[in-house]
């Protein structure tokens, strides 16, 4: 308390809510009008890497355990929606509907994924979630009945959100960033749960947790569970936004990028985890002017950037619950 | 007959995997590292040696006996060459990211492996080259059996250097120096063992052999392009991860038991499943046969168990 507060003035109610709304109006208002349709279309994609990060990070952050093959739950929920909601099998199904189909069945994977594979240590873990994406994308590529193949799947509906119809990246804008405050929030919540502290307990040190009497095969499970879940729905958001899917957009490439957001920004740390997503997704584009020698100056920022970090750039003290103390909030 | 000529052919592609899968177990062995930039030395020795040898070879038709130790020469420098790109890779990268969070080095080995990609890319060109066959395609008749020369060359090679390897780690100082620090860390720098020459070693070691699989796999396909690393350096990790990481004998076991598995999943499945499930399902089977090997045998077929040196320790944050 005698310390001097780290934003002088910042306890007051009036400056604290005043804040909060001008980031509100500048996030909500300011951004969709002023933005390009490109620029709107870069964002999109930048919220669903928050989202996908978000995922990630209660495996890879929370549980500590490595999982190499997350895009596979991508894949499940945006072939999900590709299959159930497009001409493909003229099946027409409400999106809401495919978005609980979709969470549900990736959520399930994760569990049927999971089960064998608990006795695992980190690093093999990591291998078989790798092989299990790649499992899924293969099937995927092949099962021409089912997904078309490499060719993939087009002419999928437009999102309705009982009766909102999404259709300009204005639109999807909006919703996607209140998706993503609304799994934002709860998987903070997440964190400072019981759960979260089990989770945190368990990568720290497991045989002890183990010994006091949790199970930490259901804590893995739950782990691996709700995080594929936050994945499917990010798969359908994906396929509903781009009304067209195929196996390319789930290689193995794109596991090791989201694995990226996870840990630059910070492991387990969410804000750490949307730094981690303005790198992979902003950095590029801003590098766009390069050509052909953007990939290579983001790989060499990569390795500069974990080599003089190696705590990721927001270590993990500094995550939001830090920022709503230091701020007041709490 | 073409039962003998399919384990010919998975024997030196499972040789290939072998070949590599050697550099990711001894550093996985030492550093508890998944040098995900690995199989980029195995696309920089198919590239590498492409230039010398074309260098060496020129336009001519015909090659001179001076010509054909050049090429040999090439290959050889061209493996070492790589084996300091790895050495390098590791005093610049990895060793700034030694003892910090496990994720740090992981992810610099990925920011790497871009980096050598698109310098590759860009230097040459995207394209798919046309690799010489370097060994010719003749085939030895060997007890009334037709071999590709190729093969004979790729199987006699690397089980030559795996032995050699394996009687290197096993008498030679640095030999015992890596086979301490696998063994753990902390005792082996308390007893005074000097631990970067022998982890550059392993690098070296462990490069120079992936980019003689870069060779080795060009050589036998005829083809190399720069993106070629990633996928045959996932097969190889597998190999690796199936023998058990860390254990040498483990990856050369992984890596010609991936191999048949490859090659006979490949001709039996159609035949199995009346043609419901075909060829394209090989990788599919590779990776299923290792997650059920692993659900049996959590540390690989010959690796040691959970439990025991440093691995289980160590924190991965």
């Amino acid at each position: 308390m005698n310390q001097p507060h780290p934003f002088p003035g910042f306890s007051h109610a009036i400056v604290r809510w005043g804040v909060l709304a001008a980031l509100v109006g500048v996030i909500f208002f300011a951004v969709p009008l002023m933005a390009k349709v490109y620029e709107l279309r870069v964002l999109n994609n930048l919220l669903l890497y928050m989202l996908l990060g978000a995922g990630l990070t209660i495996v890879v952050g929370y549980a500590g355990l490595l999982d190499l093959g997350f895009v596979a739950f991508y894949a499940i929920g945006a072939y999900s929606y590709a299959i159930l909601a497009s001409a493909q099998f003229d099946f027409h199904l409400p999106f809401l509907l495919v978005l609980a189909i979709g969470t549900i069945l990736a959520a399930f994977t994760g569990l049927l994924l999971g089960y064998p594979v608990m006795r695992l240590r980190g690093d093999y873990l990591a291998i078989v979630t790798l092989g299990f994406g790649e499992i899924i994308r293969i099937i995927i590529n092949n099962w021409n009945g089912l997904t078309n193949g490499p060719k993939g799947i087009a002419r999928i509906d437009r999102p309705d959100l009982l009766g909102w119809q999404i259709t300009t990246p204005r639109d999807l804008y909006l919703f996607l960033l209140v998706v993503v405050i609304l799994v934002y929030t709860l998987v903070f919540r997440l964190e400072r749960s019981l759960l979260g502290k089990a989770w945190r307990a368990m990568r720290e040190d497991q045989v002890a947790l183990r010994a006091s009497g949790v199970d930490t095969t259901r804590l893995k499970l739950l782990a691996f569970a709700l995080s594929a879940s936050i994945g499917g729905a990010a798969g359908v958001f994906f396929a509903a936004s781009q009304r067209f899917v195929s196996p390319e957009s789930f290689v193995l490439h794109e596991s090791i990028l989201i694995v990226v957001i996870v840990v630059i920004g910070g492991v387990a740390n969410l804000i750490g985890t949307v730094i981690g997503a303005f790198v992979v997704v902003i950095v590029p584009e801003l590098l766009r002017g390069y050509q052909d020698y953007r990939m290579l100056l983001f790989g060499l920022l990569l390795v500069l950037g974990i080599i003089l970090r190696p705590e990721g750039l927001v270590p993990q003290r500094y995550g939001i619950g830090w920022i709503l103390k230091k701020t007041g909030w709490r | 007959m073409e039962l003998i000529q399919q384990t010919v052919n998975a024997l030196s592609i499972g040789a290939i995997y072998a070949l590599i899968a050697l550099g990711y177990t001894m550093v996985y062995g030492v550093l508890k590292l998944l040098n995900f930039a690995h199989g980029e030395m195995f696309m920089l020795g198919a590239f590498f040696s492409y230039w010398l040898i074309a260098q060496v070879v020129g336009s001519s038709e015909t090659l001179s006996f001076l010509q054909f130790v050049g090429i040999g020469l090439s290959i050889l420098f061209s493996c070492l060459l790589v084996g300091l790109v790895a050495m390098l890779l590791e005093r610049i990268v990895y060793r700034p990211l030694r003892g910090k969070p496990r994720l740090s080095p992981l992810l610099g080995a990925l920011g790497m492996s871009i980096v050598l990609q698109n310098v590759v890319q860009i230097s040459v060109g995207p394209g798919i080259f046309a690799y010489p066959t370097l060994f010719g395609s003749t085939r030895i008749e060997i007890g009334g059996i037709g071999i590709n020369r190729t093969a004979i060359v790729i199987i006699g090679l690397s089980v030559a250097l795996m032995a050699a390897l394996q009687v290197f780690l096993q008498r030679s100082r640095t030999g015992v120096r890596i086979r301490a620090l696998a063994e753990d860390h902390e005792i082996a720098r308390l007893i005074g063992i000097e631990i970067n020459k022998p982890i550059a070693a392993i690098f070296f070691i462990g490069g120079a052999l992936g980019a003689l699989g870069g060779v080795l796999y060009a050589a036998n396909y005829g083809v190399m392009q720069f993106s070629m690393g990633t996928i045959v350096g996932l097969k190889a990790f597998t190999a690796a991860v199936l023998g058990g990481i860390g254990s040498v004998p483990g990856a050369v076991l992984g890596g010609f038991l991936l191999g048949l598995l490859e090659t006979f999943a490949a001709g039996l499945l159609p035949k199995l499943t009346g043609g419901l499930i075909g060829t394209e399902y090989r990788d599919v089977v590779a990776f299923a046969v290792l997650i059920v090997v692993l659900i049996f045998r959590p540390s690989g077929l010959l690796g040691r168990p959970e439990g025991t040196g440093e691995a289980s320790d160590k924190k991965d944050f």
